[in-house]
């Protein structure tokens, strides 16, 4: 795969010399639109970027698809709750795009309590030769004003117009970890630590809570929920992911309140791996369906697993990321890695899946050929258009020359964030500050 | 294997120096530790999840997955320590040897209160109304880890919820009053009554409900001091 252009230019020159990254401009999100035209991602600061595929040109062909900046804005900014004398995060959590209905591209993007709708507008043309006002929208001296005229438009430099459309606030008291618009286009959810609720994308003064997992007592609190989707094609289907490592589907159909699941997916504990951090490393940190909607992909600390809708009792499919990390789950605890949230994602074709891990590393599985691949997303390690080179992690005993061991793995540089193109073989890697962005361009279509 | 150049915030600096002290944990050679559960976990692993729920309930919004898997990791460490009697006198951590050191001493069941009560001041996350603590304000709320002198180490892990409270809005506290978890307070002398929790929990069933002069006589111990100087008794 060959590596397109690092677009975050302004802190090069910080990572070169200190490894300084400034808070703000640490990405928390990627997300394709449902074309793969544009990529949106989220960062601390509350800032969301969207990135544009250049169309293919023959007169550059080295520079077919890439992705550069399309528009900037600023979505979420800090605020200050005087109630409870808190500060809310402007860190955007998670951005969703909406089908596109219209010339105009649409979005959601949520911090810890607000979610707000996004419509990306273009204007390329303009007004020219009005009656009453000259090309400055000064007022005409009316006598110099001897015939009428018809304005026409006339084509003016691309103007990427971004305006918050809706603002979905005071939905949620605890901390929203996601959102999933529906494929009926017309309502969305979102999650938080205790909570689900159900949007209409029209209506911002009201909300339908339609999972309430809060005990009567605090006291009895044991499990929260850490994510949740629609099904892509059944607008009636959702999943929510819990910290005990349990997913439940859901349909809306059955109740109102949909506290009590259709499906309850669960894998028993394997006896011979148990530990203190156990529960810990079971918590399910993302869950996706795929794109058929057959299957749900989940991420816990050390794999990924694959579930069939139609088997509740375990998953179908398991893939070590990062097995070597076993053995030192008492020093992630200590420091706090342990609780690190990676997300997962599918390929166009569901064949290939990918998460990413410590070190910069992200790692794919080809589910067909059982096959698997570490790479690394790094400056240092990757020239633009060079073809990156697969990864190692040894665990002591034969070393290869580039083999990195676990004991040299750097655990600030984690890839939570990745995101897959919905038709073509490009991904989006988020490494703390920047983005890389990977084209396979000898096997461009999906297989 | 720690993490290099990780940021730490600057009461974090303090427990990483005392866990230094564990050196054993950090090792990577000692893996076999971790690999098979222990029988009886180490009591540095305890006091580390210790460490961990207290300073995950000092921030000002716990991060409730955080809170919740630290709770039921302690949970089953002290489960698997229960049956060991004697435990070990450990090299705590000296930033928070009272706080730790109390927790140990107590009975089981004190420290499933001590959690539970932590757990349940968080239903307060959800805007209804603090149990008052009358006593909250004799000083600042300890937000250092160790507290300043803290006599009582559930009240310790309590003190920074309810004295940001009472420092910052007393309006706020109004907006829905639950009567029901006062009944106690009310009547507890001043000395003991700053543990809410399941121990309050039948007497909140069993208290006679207050009635109008009570509640006032209750407003008027929240919005000021001056309360503390009557005389307390029904009414006025």
């Amino acid at each position: 795969m060959g590596e397109d252009t690092d677009t975050r230019k302004i802190n090069h020159s910080f990572l070169r010399d200190h490894s300084y990254v400034t808070e703000a401009d640490i990405i928390s999100t990627v997300e394709f639109n449902h074309t793969g035209e544009l990529l949106a991602t989220g960062d601390k600061g509350g800032r969301v970027v969207i990135f544009q595929r250049e169309p293919e040109s023959k007169n550059a062909p080295h520079s077919q698809g890439e992705y550069d900046v399309y528009s900037t804005f600023q979505s979420h900014e800090p605020e200050f709750d005087y109630l409870k004398s808190l500060e809310i995060e402007e860190k955007i959590n998670k951005i969703k795009w909406l089908p596109q209905q219209n010339a105009a591209h649409s979005l959601l993007s949520t911090n810890d309590k607000t979610i707000k709708l996004w419509k990306i507008t273009e204007r390329d043309k303009r007004p020219e030769g009005y009656n009453l006002k000259d090309e400055e929208g000064k007022l005409k001296d009316l006598s110099t004003v001897t015939s009428l005229q018809v304005p026409v438009l006339k084509p003016m430099d691309l103007m990427v117009e971004v305006s918050p459309r809706r603002i979905f606030a005071n939905g949620h008291t605890y901390h929203i970890n996601s959102i999933s618009v529906n494929s009926d286009c017309e309502t969305y959810m979102s999650a938080d630590d205790l909570r689900i609720n159900l949007w209409h994308l029209a209506i911002t003064d009201r909300s339908f809570n339609i999972v309430d997992i809060k005990p009567a007592n605090m006291e009895d609190l044991t499990e929260v929920i850490t994510a949740s989707e629609f099904h892509p094609h059944h607008c009636n289907l959702f999943v929510y992911s819990s910290s005990k490592g349990s997913l439940r589907l859901c349909d809306m159909r059955a109740a109102a309140l949909c506290d009590k699941h259709s499906k309850l997916f669960e894998e028993p504990e394997d006896p011979s791996n148990r530990s203190f951090f156990s529960e810990i490393i079971s918590s399910v940190s993302d869950v996706k369906f795929s794109h058929s909607g057959r299957y749900m992909l989940t991420r816990d600390y050390l794999t990924v697993k694959v579930w069939d809708l139609n088997m509740e009792a375990r998953p179908i499919e398991t893939y070590q990321v990062h097995d070597y990390l076993r053995s030192k789950l008492c020093s992630l605890y200590e420091n706090d890695c342990i609780f690190d949230k990676f997300e997962c994602a599918w390929n166009g074709s569901d064949s290939v899946i990918m998460t990413g891990a410590y070190n910069n590393f992200f790692r794919m599985f080809d589910r067909n050929t059982k096959r698997d691949v570490t790479l690394e997303a790094s400056r240092e390690s990757s020239k633009p258009r060079a073809v990156l080179k697969p990864r190692r992690v040894c665990v002591g005993g034969k070393r290869r020359r580039d083999d990195i061991s676990v004991d040299s793995l750097d655990f600030t540089k984690k890839i939570l964030h990745t995101a897959w193109h919905p038709a073509e073989n490009i991904i989006a890697i988020a490494a703390t500050n920047n983005l890389y962005i990977f084209q396979d361009k000898v096997n461009s279509e999906m297989h | 294997m720690l993490s290099k150049g990780l940021k730490r915030k600057r009461e974090e600096e303090e427990e990483k120096e005392s866990l230094a002290v564990d050196a054993l944990w950090l090792d990577p050679g000692h893996a076999a530790v971790a690999q098979a559960p222990p029988a009886v976990a180490s009591s540095s692993l305890f006091d580390l999840s210790v460490l961990k729920l207290h300073h995950s309930l000092q921030q000002s919004e716990p991060d409730l997955r955080h809170l919740v898997l630290v709770v039921n990791t302690l949970r089953r460490i002290q489960a698997s320590m229960a049956p060991a009697a004697a435990l070990p006198p450990v090299p705590s951590p000296p930033v928070a040897p009272s706080m730790a050191n109390n927790l140990l001493a107590s009975s089981d069941a004190a420290l499933s209160a001590s959690m539970a009560s932590l757990l349940e001041d968080l239903s307060h996350i959800e805007g209804l109304s603090q149990a008052p603590q009358p006593l909250a304000d004799e000083g600042p709320p300890g937000r250092s880890i160790g507290g300043a002198a803290p006599s009582l180490g559930a009240l310790d892990l309590l003190g920074p919820a309810s004295g940001c409270l009472l420092d910052d809005g007393l309006e706020g506290l109004f907006e829905d009053i639950d009567t029901s978890m006062y009944d106690n307070e009310l009547w507890a002398p001043a000395s003991e009554g700053l543990k809410p929790g399941p121990e309050d929990g039948p007497g909140k069933e069993e208290a006679p409900e207050l009635d109008e002069a009570e509640l006032d006589y209750l407003m008027d111990v929240l919005v000021g001091t001056q309360a503390l100087e009557r005389p307390p008794g029904p009414g006025r």
